[in-house]
């Protein structure tokens, strides 16, 4: 992930904007859920373009939020604009970091898609872009705050970094660190398909936690060894093809593919 | 209003996702009047193909952020429906624990945050922070502690994680329950406050006769978790069935599909829900009912609002009965077997803040999920929309041009359309064009049409 020289201390408030791409919008509402600090963080910043509570929208921002995948053509011509008018851009959760869920769609073709939605039939005429695309494929990202959602208090402290003119802290490890560090019993050994080796921490192993599978929603780490996960998930009973099924839901967009494709046998779900 | 007049609102704001109204009147005409849904294309029933099941409310649940715990239910309802799996007593417990959070924060950041702002004139709730500060502290208390339930029960405030077919995979301590009761007990003032500061205002006057549909539960209680659909009109339809009740179509300018009951549009939510169901009620959201003069006979959808204050109420006073149902017994409960390996189809409904929520899947026998098909709230509202924008608009001959946007804005956020969820499979080509020219956005008029 690209970090550039930290920001220079800022004289009047920061103007900050959130845009929305494809995806849940559920990023931006983690930032509407920072409640007990919302309104500190209001003092800090001057949010000029928020769609989901504010009416006023402006163009002159300092720092862009990004949140969502580039589907469609349009998508492209608008991050690039906001580029442009950024002195800081910030993508922000799985969809605008890796394409995430949004790319899961991504070795399908649109024709194959409207077969699938539309019970053959073919009414729409698709404006969409053949790949669900991360922000960093089409412009340059300063930061990324990862995960599906992304961590409320990643992003204050993300925020606080910025305002700080230091650079935000990544964790380069695995989720295993943080089960282990949590104390939370191994999925794989339980015979359930966790990516947890391969995969960013930072989440604080918060699935694993809860009952379900770790699926890299914030990407790989820095050192990934995808031979390594394939044979853990032979050597408890399932096949290695199930860890690149896993990939699949967040870490399908081709770049981010492509190493875990080369190591592991190819999923049964296109 | 001149002789020709066009309204185009470029991203209606204040809703969640991406819409444009376009009113078209020409001679006192009603020529055009739709709500375009531009929200971008996701294909999540394509998504699910092959997934394995278990992975389904994981999926699903990022069709939206707002809504995340709704469809987690509504899809591990259907997973279970289509392999013969019923949860025990403890587990429909917690979920419906979870779902009193999600309509606790949904509901009061639609009516706080969302519609509160036209209220006192305000374009969002950022200036009512100094203005009112009380206010948006209450709201934020509120929401934080609905937020509070969500983390306790799905590991996060969106996207939930522990639901797993036949349990739950994350058991709260009793610590935490007593905690979360504890915090919900205190909030009694700020939830008073709340039907207070609603029961002054006076909403505007438009009724309109639309088919109500809930899916209403068996055992009586308040509809949350699903059941068979009822109508306003008198049928009731089974789960299986719902497409009797709510037929999807395409529609040109909406990249949501349509649906639409036996008789026309059909409105589904917190309207519905207390028009179908409001005897079903504790005498907490009873008394906050009569408080802020809301009838069983409305039809007019700004009261979509106070009732979402009344279910509000009533999700609040739920979770703290959940609450110390759990407390009574808090052990972990034993996980509901498979009955039908196999696989099948399973229907799951559930009652989300917007409306009834339907999904619907076919699991193969390896588990697999060959078919999936979700029906949205947002989506049975859409033609519900229109009917009343249309029905609304010709009442407003003769208005400000802003004053006309300001309304059909509200008339449009009253319902509380939840547009990530709408559009959650496919973008249709616009034919339409003024949806390009409005450079003003929210609120900006285009100029006057021939």
């Amino acid at each position: 992930m690209a970090n550039p020289s930290p920001a220079p201390a800022p004289q009047a408030l920061p103007k900050a904007a959130f845009f929305s791409f494809a995806s849940c919008e559920g990023c931006q509402l983690q930032v509407l859920s920072i409640e007990d600090q919302l309104l500190t963080l209001l003092g800090a910043v001057e949010i000029v373009n928020f769609r989901e509570a504010i009416d006023d929208r402006r163009d002159d921002y300092d720092i862009a939020f990004i949140e969502g995948s580039l589907v469609r053509p349009e998508d492209i011509e608008e991050i690039q604009q906001i580029r442009k008018r950024a002195r800081i851009l910030i993508a922000i959760g799985a969809c605008a970091c890796l394409g995430g869920v949004n790319a899961i769609r991504n070795k399908r073709t649109p024709a194959q898609l409207a077969r699938e939605v539309y019970d053959g039939r073919q009414d729409g005429v698709f404006k969409t872009l053949s790949d669900a695309s991360p922000v960093r494929s089409v412009v340059q990202v300063d930061y990324e705050l990862r995960g599906c959602p992304i961590d409320r208090d990643e992003l204050l402290e993300t925020l606080r970094s910025l305002l700080a003119g230091t650079v935000p802290y990544v964790p380069p490890f695995a989720v295993c660190v943080q089960c282990t560090m949590r104390g939370t019993p191994c999925m794989l050994e339980r015979g359930l398909p966790c990516v947890g080796s391969v995969a960013r921490a930072g989440c604080e192993a918060i699935c694993p936690a809860f009952g379900a599978p770790c699926e890299a929603c914030r990407g790989v780490h820095d050192s990934p060894n995808f031979e390594a996960l394939g044979e853990a998930f032979f050597r408890h009973g399932l096949p290695r093809y199930v860890a690149a099924e896993k990939l699949q839901l967040f870490n399908n967009y081709k770049e981010i593919r492509e190493p875990w494709e080369k190591a592991l046998p190819s999923p049964s779900i296109t | 209003m001149g002789k020709g007049t066009s309204i185009s609102v470029h991203h209606v704001t204040r809703v969640e996702g991406h819409g444009n109204i376009v009113v078209d009147l020409r001679d006192g005409t009603l020529q055009r009047c739709e709500l375009q849904i531009v929200e971008s294309p996701r294909f999540f029933e394509a998504l699910l193909k092959d997934r394995p099941h278990d992975e389904a409310p994981r999926i699903t649940c990022r069709i939206c952020g707002i809504c995340s715990v709704g469809h987690a239910t509504a899809s591990i309802q259907a997973v279970e429906a289509a392999l013969g799996i019923v949860p025990g007593p403890k587990t429909r417990t917690l979920r419906r624990l979870n779902m009193c959070g999600e309509w606790l924060q949904s509901h009061v950041l639609h009516a706080y945050f969302l519609v509160a702002p036209d209220l006192f004139q305000a374009p969002s709730v950022i200036p009512l922070a100094s203005s009112h500060p009380e206010i948006v502290k209450r709201a934020l208390r509120l929401k934080a502690l609905a937020n509070e339930i969500c983390y306790a029960i799905g590991g996060r405030h969106v996207m939930p994680i522990s639901y797993l077919p036949g349990t739950m995979g994350h058991w709260p301590p009793p610590a935490t329950l007593e905690t979360l009761r504890a915090r919900l007990l205190a909030a009694r003032p700020d939830v008073e406050a709340t039907v207070e500061l609603f029961a002054t205002i006076e909403w505007p006057a438009f009724e309109q006769e639309i088919e109500a549909l809930a899916a209403l539960e068996e055992d009586g209680s308040y509809p949350m978790m699903g059941g068979p659909i009822h109508s306003s009109r008198g049928p009731v339809f089974a789960p299986g069935a719902y497409r009797e009740a709510s037929a999807e179509h395409l529609v040109e300018h909406s990249a949501a599909k349509h649906t639409r009951g036996a008789n026309g549009p059909v409105r589904v939510g917190a309207l519905a829900r207390y028009q179908l169901a409001h005897e079903r009620l504790g005498p907490a959201a009873k008394k906050a009912a009569a408080a802020l003069k809301l009838s069983p006979a409305s039809r007019n959808p700004f009261h979509t609002t106070p009732a979402q204050v009344v279910e509000s109420v009533q999700a609040w006073d739920e979770a703290i009965t959940l609450c110390e149902r759990l407390l009574a017994d808090p052990a972990p409960e034993e996980r509901a077997p498979v009955t039908r390996p196999r696989g099948g189809v399973g229907v799951g409904l559930a009652e989300v803040p917007r409306g009834t929520l339907i999904h619907d899947y076919e699991v193969g026998s390896d588990g697999r999920i060959v078919r999936a098909n979700c029906v949205i709230p947002t989506g049975q509202n859409l033609a519900a929309i229109e009917a009343d924008m249309r029905a609304f608009v010709p009442g407003l001959v003769g208005k400000p041009r802003e004053q006309i946007t300001r309304l059909m804005e509200m008339l449009v956020r009253a319902y509380d359309p939840c547009i990530s969820c709408a559009v959650h499979l496919l973008d249709v080509s616009f034919v339409g064009d003024e949806r390009h020219d409005t450079a003003g956005g929210a609120g900006a008029p285009t100029p006057d049409g021939p």
